[in-house]
């Protein structure tokens, strides 16, 4: 069951942010500043933990996730190590995401060249 | 001069050709859910191996992740962008896309300024704005409710 | 020989002849419609080339190298190289200049960069003291693109109005000696901004700077549209065009019958994926050098006035919410019978 709603859920948000750009013709970039910056505050609010308990990767794979993912984060981080977890706990709860991105992401531009 | 820029900018208006926003929304939502049920099975495989969804969450990233890197490498990710929209920008693995692309693209202006430092000049503003956002939220929820 | 003045804006040029023209494109351009009309098409956009740069400079050098063999000229004699392309500080002209060590003129119009100059080249010849001048413009899809817009392999959609940067090189080598073709007159543009803001939609920004162009070439020369037997802009594309034909009409000239489009016929938009069309300076500079001289050659057409158009442009210019300005050269090239 979870399957279909990651399906529903994860192509839902994709929807809304591509309605966002055509409509508003944003770029890309700007969607996916938007997108972040309101995964932070729906997961401040605590909507966007229910969504991700509902739909599971439907609502964690799409970038919001990544913004309710540190906010999460700072929460924990917050409780063991006080004002300091506000700074920690964003990234310690992204550190997999990102670090991930940079090597894959210096390992491919060793390996392959851009192509069209 | 200014009336005859107003006319004109409206004229460009009405005679643009739309974008097609209805197929685009239903590329957007097929692929989009498609890559969202990939990382559910991820997921599953790892809690499979015993972990939480919480707990898998963090591999299933970094799985999405090395995948959008190597089908942007293979010249495959920007034709699902082009199909799919923000179906295929959306999920991390467009953020892998984000990254990759333009680390591909400067490899011949060498590793420093090339590829190090244009690694980031897609993902830069999104782990920007997403640090800060989350920080602040974080902040204010702590202040308000005492528990953050 | 002489240049002679008409009205404001136009420059009547006697005895400066197109003696051979060269024309490269890449695969995409060398598919399209205008397939088996060009001199060389590349197998694919790098050619052998390290970077893509270095395929840009390498696309002009065989277009220079299939006009001097077409106009049976040796590098040796020509006494000036006109030329640009859209890349930072046209590099891709200048630095064909270490090879051909000829002295050499670089001139910046954007996509107009190859009627600017067509028509310098064309006022220098006529205005005495040169034999032959080589004019060129370049560009490359791979370049314009990491210049421009985003990395290649990063995806991004789209939008119809957006042009295709054609990879593609033109030049054509001009002479006071009789050719086949003769330029006639030139019109110099002035810069046109109607407020355009989005670099997705180039055409539109540029249709008033074509119309602008036309009208001063034909008030200047007393003409009318239909005296010539067609009349190209550069790369206004599908929508570009359809704007043109309609801002010409609110402004009591029909172009409906004569106007067509280098960008436009360029490629096959459902085809290939090209939304708009082509566009960059090459696109123009190619498809006059090869199909349409071709045309004028084999007699289809016997006037033509060719008028690149170009966004005047830069990434910074408009990220910081800047609008277009757009610039437009006419060139009006015949087809003389020959006199004996």
């Amino acid at each position: 069951m979870t399957f279909l709603w990651a399906f529903l859920i994860g192509g839902l948000l994709c929807v809304v942010a591509q309605l966002v750009m055509d409509w508003f013709r944003m770029t890309p970039g700007q969607v996916l500043v938007i997108f972040v910056m309101a995964g932070a505050i729906l997961g401040g609010l605590g909507i966007y933990g229910k969504l991700v308990n509902f739909a599971g990767a439907g609502a964690a794979v799409p970038l919001p996730g990544f913004g309710y993912t540190m906010v999460e984060g700072i929460g924990q981080a917050v409780k063991q190590k006080g004002a300091l977890g506000l700074f920690t706990g964003g990234l310690t709860a992204a550190s997999g995401g990102i670090k991930a991105a940079v090597v894959f992401g210096l390992v491919a531009a060793l390996i392959f060249k851009p192509k069209s | 001069m200014d009336s005859e820029k107003a006319r004109y900018q409206q004229l460009t208006q009405e005679m643009m050709p739309r974008r097609p926003v209805l197929r685009n929304a239903i590329m957007a939502f097929v692929v989009g859910g498609l890559i969202c049920v990939v990382g559910q099975c991820i997921q599953w495989f790892f809690m499979h191996q015993g972990m939480s969804a919480k707990e898998a969450s963090s591999p299933t990233a970094v799985v999405l992740i090395g995948l959008g890197a190597l089908f942007t490498g293979l010249g495959w990710y920007d034709r699902i962008v082009k199909h799919g929209g923000m179906g295929g920008t959306l999920p991390i693995t467009g953020f892998a896309n984000a990254m990759v692309s333009p680390a591909m693209e400067f490899r011949t202006e060498g590793l420093v300024m090339g590829v190090g430092a244009r690694l980031f000049t897609v993902a830069g503003p999104v782990l920007v704005y997403g640090m800060t956002a989350a920080m602040v939220v974080g902040a204010v929820r702590w202040l308000i409710t005492g528990v953050a | 020989m002489g240049v002679a003045r008409r009205g404001k804006a136009t420059y009547e040029t006697t005895n400066v002849w197109i003696r051979g023209t060269g024309s490269v494109v890449g695969p995409n351009e060398g598919s399209g419609p205008l397939k088996g009309q060009f001199d060389r098409v590349w197998p694919d956009e790098q050619n052998g080339q390290t970077t893509w740069e270095k395929a840009e400079q390498a696309i002009l050098s065989e277009a220079y190298d299939e006009a001097l063999r077409k106009s049976e000229t040796d590098w040796s004699q020509i006494d000036l190289v006109v030329g640009g392309d859209l890349l930072d500080q046209i590099v891709t002209t200048n630095f064909n200049g270490r090879t051909h060590q000829r002295p050499l003129a670089g001139v910046f119009s954007a996509c107009a960069t190859f009627t600017e100059g067509l028509g310098v080249g064309a006022m220098l010849l006529g205005g005495g003291g040169l034999e032959r001048v080589m004019v060129s413009a370049a560009s490359h899809h791979q370049t314009a693109e990491r210049q421009f817009r985003f990395p290649l392999e990063l995806g991004y959609q789209r939008t119809p109005t957006a042009a295709w940067t054609a990879t593609a090189a033109g030049a054509v080598v001009l002479a006071n000696e009789r050719g086949p073709l003769r330029i006639e007159a030139v019109t110099f543009g002035r810069v046109v901004d109607l407020g355009g803001k989005d670099p997705n939609d180039m055409g539109s920004a540029m249709a008033p700077a074509a119309y602008d162009t036309i009208q001063q070439h034909l008030a200047d020369t007393g003409q009318s549209a239909g005296d010539f037997d067609a009349i190209f802009t550069g790369d206004l594309g599908h929508f570009g065009v359809e704007m043109l034909i309609r801002y010409a009409q609110e402004k009591q000239l029909d172009l409906s019958e004569v106007l067509d489009d280098c960008g436009r016929s360029l490629y096959d938009a459902d085809q290939q994926d090209t939304h708009n069309g082509g566009s960059g300076p090459g696109c123009s500079a190619s498809v006059f050098a090869g199909p349409l001289a071709r045309r004028l050659v084999q007699g289809d057409y016997r006037r033509l006035l060719l008028v690149a158009t170009g966004a005047l442009f830069s990434p910074t210019t408009y990220q910081q919410g800047e609008s277009i300005p757009c610039i437009a050269h006419a060139v009006a090239v015949v087809r003389e019978e020959a006199s004996r």
